[in-house]
């Protein structure tokens, strides 16, 4: 184009909503969709929910028999657990589906979606979108609630706002991760499980207090794969605790920074994996 | 225009008409690797297509046939934009596919036979409602188009009707109808009629004729059943091995493969192949049954009578050249022979 920079942002600006309005149509085809089979629908929402519940019941139990779990009070291990639930919850429910990429590549289907005048990755995005998954944020959103009476924390308004910074870069940081493996899966078609263990497992290891893993573990975490910052960190400077690294304390607030660089390169991942698929065409 | 010969008429129409479709010198290769031994793995390099060229003029309607593995789905890949050339210039009403994939989008249609691009689960008008958004195309135009297809394809009684409920053949209909809304200038089609009955393959032959001749939509249709192409195409395209062996009219493709009729006899006894009969050659014998490959241009009475003179005749068919043999000796041969180019060049030619 002759008018060079401007025109290349407003193509950029004009692609992005062009993918954010193809994202909403999809969805809803989705949801509208699921809801053919409303009883369905509602077993799944139910279970989805029932499962979750279960699973910080586990926690629980334990505290019937211990007073604290790595220095943490069960108020605080269920801080963790809603943070952390809610987090990967929301990018589960916005892009979770980008897993079943390599599905669609093996299939050939990814081809249709490349046929349409929207961004693939919105498409994908919003592929088989499942309302059930609310079942997971609802779940972490109770056990927080119930945390946050209980935990000694002197609320002022910087500390009530990085409650719903956290929710944004978590969401980011997972987000970022199912990108990247989805991308992964543009070479390797059956390579899910291997991105699952970063969301689903990284949730489960976020749980609980960094405090009871080993070092080696939590530094991979904080440097490696960074998902120490979906609320590891953040919460442990709102709950007084020092770093079992030792970092500096300004560390603990590098949330939107490192949410923002893990995006940018999970986008570029995302757009090389796209552009060899294109030329490879498997 | 290249030296390409096709009937007069056609290519003075189409030296005046606008070239929708561009492809000059275009390359795929695709680098695989293969396992050598236990752990060694040897890098090969396949050409999918290897160096095609043609044209095709607004309006037109072009089969695009060859073998399983020829190159033709990778060539409708790289002209939709989905994969990028690895040579050679591609242009598609005058966009670069691989650079502007989602801006040609809105100006292509393409249907893949063996895959839907319907909601499953959704009533078949929620689908075309999805395209509407989906591609911006203003009320009055989408409810003129939707109209037209519904009443060409007949699908008024499955508007309603969830897409899973649907016969194959419904389903390609719906599927083609979708591709059309948002009115493109080409139309790829991808085994458009695999699967389907009879009546379903005649309908979606007569819609498509419809649509060309009413909208002028341009369609490029890639096929095994050769009764789409004999029904719809006045040009066929053969690809073999990534190249592009035949471009031409029905009519040359069949000069091309030989031209050749057949006669079969039946003979009273086993005999020794029959000689002797001015312009044909025994091409098979079995048993009593004998076959006799003659010039399409001639006629079989002369030939009957003669085999009738000299030996003890039972029963004859003659048999007209069957395009899929045709192709099948295109292939066989990479390329027509030298003698039928003389008959057949008026047609089309091999390339």
């Amino acid at each position: 184009m002759a008018s060079g920079r401007p025109g290349v942002l407003r193509d950029r600006a004009a692609e992005v909503a062009q993918g954010v309005s193809a994202y909403g149509l999809i969805v809803r085809m989705w949801v509208r969709s699921s809801l053919a089979y409303r009883t369905s629908f509602v077993m799944m929402a139910c279970g989805n929910f029932a499962a979750n519940a279960l699973d910080f019941v586990a926690i629980m139990l334990m505290f019937s028999q211990i007073d604290a779990l790595g220095g943490f009070s069960l108020p605080e291990v269920a801080f963790l657990y809603g943070t952390s639930g809610i987090a990967l919850g929301l990018a589960d429910l916005l892009l979770g589906s980008i897993e079943g990429l390599g599905r669609r590549v093996r299939d050939g289907t990814l081809d249709t979606l490349l046929l349409r005048p929207a961004p693939v990755f919105a498409q994908i995005a919003a592929d088989r979108f499942a309302l059930r998954r609310l079942g997971r944020i609802t779940q972490a959103l109770l056990v927080l609630g119930w945390s946050l009476p209980r935990i000694e924390v002197d609320w002022t308004v910087g500390r009530v706002l990085m409650l719903p910074l956290m929710a944004v870069c978590g969401t980011a940081i997972f987000g970022a991760v199912f990108t990247a493996g989805a991308a992964f899966q543009f070479w390797a078609q059956d390579a899910a499980e291997v991105q699952n263990s970063f969301t689903y497992g990284g949730n489960a290891m976020l749980q609980y207090p960094p405090t009871v893993f080993a070092k080696e573990l939590v530094r991979g975490v904080t440097f490696l794969v960074p998902l120490a910052f979906v609320n590891w960190l953040p919460a442990l400077r709102l709950l007084g605790r020092p770093d079992p690294l030792g970092l500096p304390g300004w560390v603990d607030f590098l949330g939107p920074a490192v949410a923002a660089l893990m995006c940018a390169g999970a986008g570029l991942a995302w757009r090389w994996g796209l552009r060899s698929y294109r030329s490879t065409g498997s | 225009m290249t030296g390409r010969a096709r009937d007069d008429e056609g290519a003075d129409a189409v030296d005046e008409a606008e070239q929708l479709i561009e492809v000059d010198g275009v390359e795929k290769v695709f680098t695989v690797r293969r396992r050598a031994g236990r752990l060694r793995r040897v890098r090969e390099e396949v050409r999918a297509v290897d160096g095609i060229s043609f044209r095709v003029a607004r309006g037109e309607m072009v089969g695009y046939i060859g073998p399983n593995g020829a190159g033709k789905s990778t060539t409708i890949k790289m002209l939709t934009g989905i994969l990028v050339p690895s040579g050679g210039r591609l242009r598609v009403a005058g966009i670069d596919p691989a650079q502007q994939r989602t801006r040609l989008a809105r100006r292509i249609g393409v249907v893949f036979g063996q895959r839907t691009t319907l909601w499953w689960d959704l009533p078949l008008k929620d689908s075309y409602e999805l395209v509407r958004r989906m591609y911006r195309i203003p009320d009055a135009a989408y409810r003129a188009h939707l109209e037209r297809c519904v009443e060409l394809l007949d699908l008024a009684p499955l508007l309603d009707v969830p897409v899973r409920q649907l016969s194959l053949g419904q389903r390609m209909r719906g599927d083609i109808a979708a591709a059309l809304l948002p009115d493109p200038e080409v139309l790829y089609l991808d085994e458009p009629t695999i699967g389907l009955d009879v009546v379903s393959k005649a309908k979606v032959r007569g819609f498509l004729r419809e649509v060309n001749a009413e909208r002028g939509t341009t369609v490029l249709l890639t096929t095994h059943d050769l009764t789409d192409i004999e029904q719809l195409c006045r040009r066929v395209m053969v690809i073999d091995h990534g190249r592009l062996v035949y471009d031409g009219g029905l009519d040359g493709l069949r000069a091309a493969g030989g031209g050749e009729r057949t006669l079969v006899v039946d003979l009273e006894r086993e005999l020794p192949p029959i000689e002797g009969v001015p312009g044909a050659r025994t091409v098979r014998v079995d048993g009593p049954r004998q076959w006799l490959a003659f010039p399409a241009s001639q006629s079989a009475a002369p030939l009957v009578a003669a085999v009738a003179a000299g030996y003890p005749l039972v029963d004859l068919s003659v048999r007209e050249p069957d395009i899929e043999s045709l192709i099948a000796e295109l292939y066989a041969g990479g390329g027509m022979r030298a003698d039928a180019a003389g008959a057949g060049g008026k047609d089309g030619r091999a390339l």
